[in-house]
């Protein structure tokens, strides 16, 4: 792979331009409902330049900030998930004709998505749906044609909020694979590392120079100075066994109290990947439509065998849900379900931090 | 004799507003009369068809000593009972009057008290006679009217979903008012079925499907009052179309006797 180039900030137009040309529809960090969500963008104006974002748990805020950055914020409600995993798909159709009925697989078109501005936790949440999606002997052919035909541009975090453990779960903040092209936003423009032939492609011609050592260093500081706002941590230590040991603790039921059940923190999770599939048929029943639809653990008839709830409190529907993201996801998938990005805790509308529950049920501190 | 099934449409203390979804089902309803006679309909017709149904569909909550006695011959006369809207499920707006003074509201609101006979409570239909099925709303949802009918006319069991308002913000887009805004919103603790309009609208969700499953109002009012959100913003909100829903009238409880302490 060749070595780091430098993108003069006045040139990042040209980037987006060369991946309008080549057909890719760029989505990327916008400015809409009062927060930065995912969306397409037709020009870098459209970027959340001078903005940044305030999160707690269960508080999300936009602000203006004193500098011009491009990419001065962390992740906000939506994920990427949105578009390689759809919220709504169809999966197939039954029409009923005069040969009787005809079953066809339906396919959303492909679309060469350019995702701007993905950052590590995101990367690594890929990966994560990756192996749900993609190993085994069950490949989802739709995500695996979405995520072929993606282009992925990643992000240097240069910020952490007060709710990213990326640390914690080493997702991050530096981006390390997984990309075609990886920024980290300097003062006078992106230090540019190439992840794939096809970032180099995309790259090559808009002439780019190598980035200086000066680059360099000022690219190490900003990934220091990230990693050193990381505040929050979760012990990961054995923690599959700590919380697997402790399924009746009595902590359970306190986070169950404030627990609504909303769905919330599943929705917003980068790797949560349930779904429900149902047949929905036309009026005079001549076409019946399996439509796919998110669904949550949190969900009562998400947890229905033979149509009665097996997790019929929300105690043991929240239970499942930390201990298969943060235990059970090693027994199935081999590695931990979580990313440290902190959206569950910042999109909670009662701000329950799953690092304190955690802790509070197994002990934090090792 | 026609082997359609008969319909039959009533209202007790109500708006109309969900019988008004039922002929707001422009494109569905020709097809749907084709499979169902509709037999009873005042709002729609003025020949008015006598039992027995074979499905009835029940708006508004029971009001009166006559509510009483006619809610009685409809389900005797129907052999399935859906109830449609907030206050056949849950008494309605005009539920607000149950716990308080009924003479003080009869004063308060009508000019000639002494006309009014009414029962100091509005109750839900299921607490005076077996429901078959509570279809949730202010007004209900056309979209599921027409679909419970065409599930019932092919011998489906009728249901529909009963999470959270807030799964449908999430898969529409719909960016937390609560969360990046600070409005009070009921979404996390409502049953979905409107398609999750008001936030989309930048509006917190007012609850007009009463109470998710399993729904915890208290635990969302704790956290909205701690977040300088006054208790006089909080009941009322909790006191809509669905005051008298147990959940939300035991989070409203709760709310005025924290106040109180």
């Amino acid at each position: 792979m060749t070595s780091p180039l430098f993108l003069p900030v006045a040139e990042l137009p040209k980037l987006l331009a060369r991946l309008l040309e080549l057909g890719y529809k760029v989505i990327a960090p916008t400015i809409d409902q009062e927060a930065i969500v995912y969306s397409e963008i037709q020009s870098v104006e459209d970027l959340p330049r001078g903005w940044t974002d305030e999160q707690e748990p269960g508080h999300y805020r936009i602000k203006p900030t004193s500098n011009d950055r491009y990419f001065d914020y962390v992740v906000g409600p939506h994920s990427w998930k949105k578009y390689l995993f759809p919220p709504l798909q169809l999966i197939s159709r039954a029409i009923s004709g005069e040969e009787g009925w005809t079953f066809e697989t339906c396919s959303d078109a492909p679309e060469q998505l350019a995702f701007l501005g993905v950052r590590a936790c995101e990367l690594a949440a890929m990966k994560i749906q990756d192996r749900v999606f993609l190993d085994g002997a069950y490949v989802d052919t739709g995500y695996q044609r979405r995520r072929e035909g993606s282009f992925v541009i990643a992000v240097n975090c240069s910020v952490a909020s007060p709710n990213c453990f990326c640390t914690s779960m080493n997702s991050g903040p530096r981006c390390k694979t997984g990309f075609d092209l990886a920024l980290t936003e300097l003062d006078d423009g992106m230090f540019v590392e190439v992840g794939s032939s096809r970032g180099q492609d995309v790259i090559e011609p808009l002439s780019l120079h190598a980035a200086t050592t000066q680059h360099l260093n000022s690219a190490e500081n900003l990934y220091a100075r990230t990693v050193s706002q990381v505040s929050k941590h979760l012990n990961t230590d054995d923690l599959r066994n700590r919380l697997m040991s402790n399924l009746n603790d009595g902590k359970w039921d306190s986070v169950a109290e404030r627990c609504l059940s909303c769905t919330n923190c599943t929705m917003v999770c980068p790797t949560c990947f349930c779904s429900h599939v149902s047949e929905v048929p036309s009026l005079d029943e001549t076409v019946v439509e399996r439509q796919r639809k998110w669904d949550s653990c949190f969900n009562l008839e998400f947890t229905a065998v033979h149509g009665t709830p097996v997790r019929n409190d929300v105690r043991s529907r929240y239970r499942q849900w930390l201990t298969h993201k943060l235990a059970t996801w090693h027994d199935q998938f081999g590695e931990s379900g979580c990313v440290g990005c902190g959206r569950c805790i910042t999109w909670c509308p009662v701000g329950i931090d799953l690092t304190v529950e955690v802790n509070a049920i197994c002990g934090g501190e090792s | 004799m026609s082997n359609k099934l008969r319909l039959g449409v009533f209202k007790f203390a109500s708006c109309d507003g969900c019988q008004l979804s039922l002929l707001n089902a422009e494109d569905e309803l020709l097809a749907l009369a084709e499979k169902l006679e509709i037999a009873h309909f005042l709002e729609a017709s003025s020949i008015i068809g006598a039992g027995p149904f074979d499905v009835s569909l029940v708006e508004g909550s029971i009001s009166t000593e006559a509510d009483l006695q006619r809610i009685k011959d409809v389900r005797r006369l129907s052999k399935t009972l859906i109830t449609i809207g907030a206050c056949a499920t849950s008494g309605g707006i005009q539920a607000l009057r149950n716990g308080a003074s009924y003479e003080e509201f009869v004063r308060a609101v009508y000019p000639s008290p002494e006309f009014i006979h009414s029962l100091e409570t509005a109750t839900p239909i299921s607490q005076h006679v077996p429901v078959d099925f509570e279809l949730r709303g202010c007004p209900v949802n056309t979209k599921q009217l027409v679909q419970i009918l065409v599930d019932h006319l092919h011998g489906r069991r009728i249901r529909v979903p009963n999470h959270s308002v807030c799964r449908d913000c999430k898969l529409s887009g719909t960016v937390c008012v609560t969360v990046a805004r600070g409005l009070p919103c009921l979404g996390p603790v409502t049953q979905a079925g409107c398609g999750a309009i008001c936030p989309e609208f930048t509006r917190g969700c007012y609850g007009c499907y009463g109470p998710a499953h399993q729904s915890n109002p208290s635990s969302l009012m704790a956290w909205l009052s701690g977040h300088q959100h006054p208790v006089e913003q909080l009941v009322p909100l909790l006191q809509n179309f669905n005051a008298a829903a147990p959940a939300f009238s035991n989070a409203a409880k709760e709310l005025q006797e924290g106040a109180r302490r």
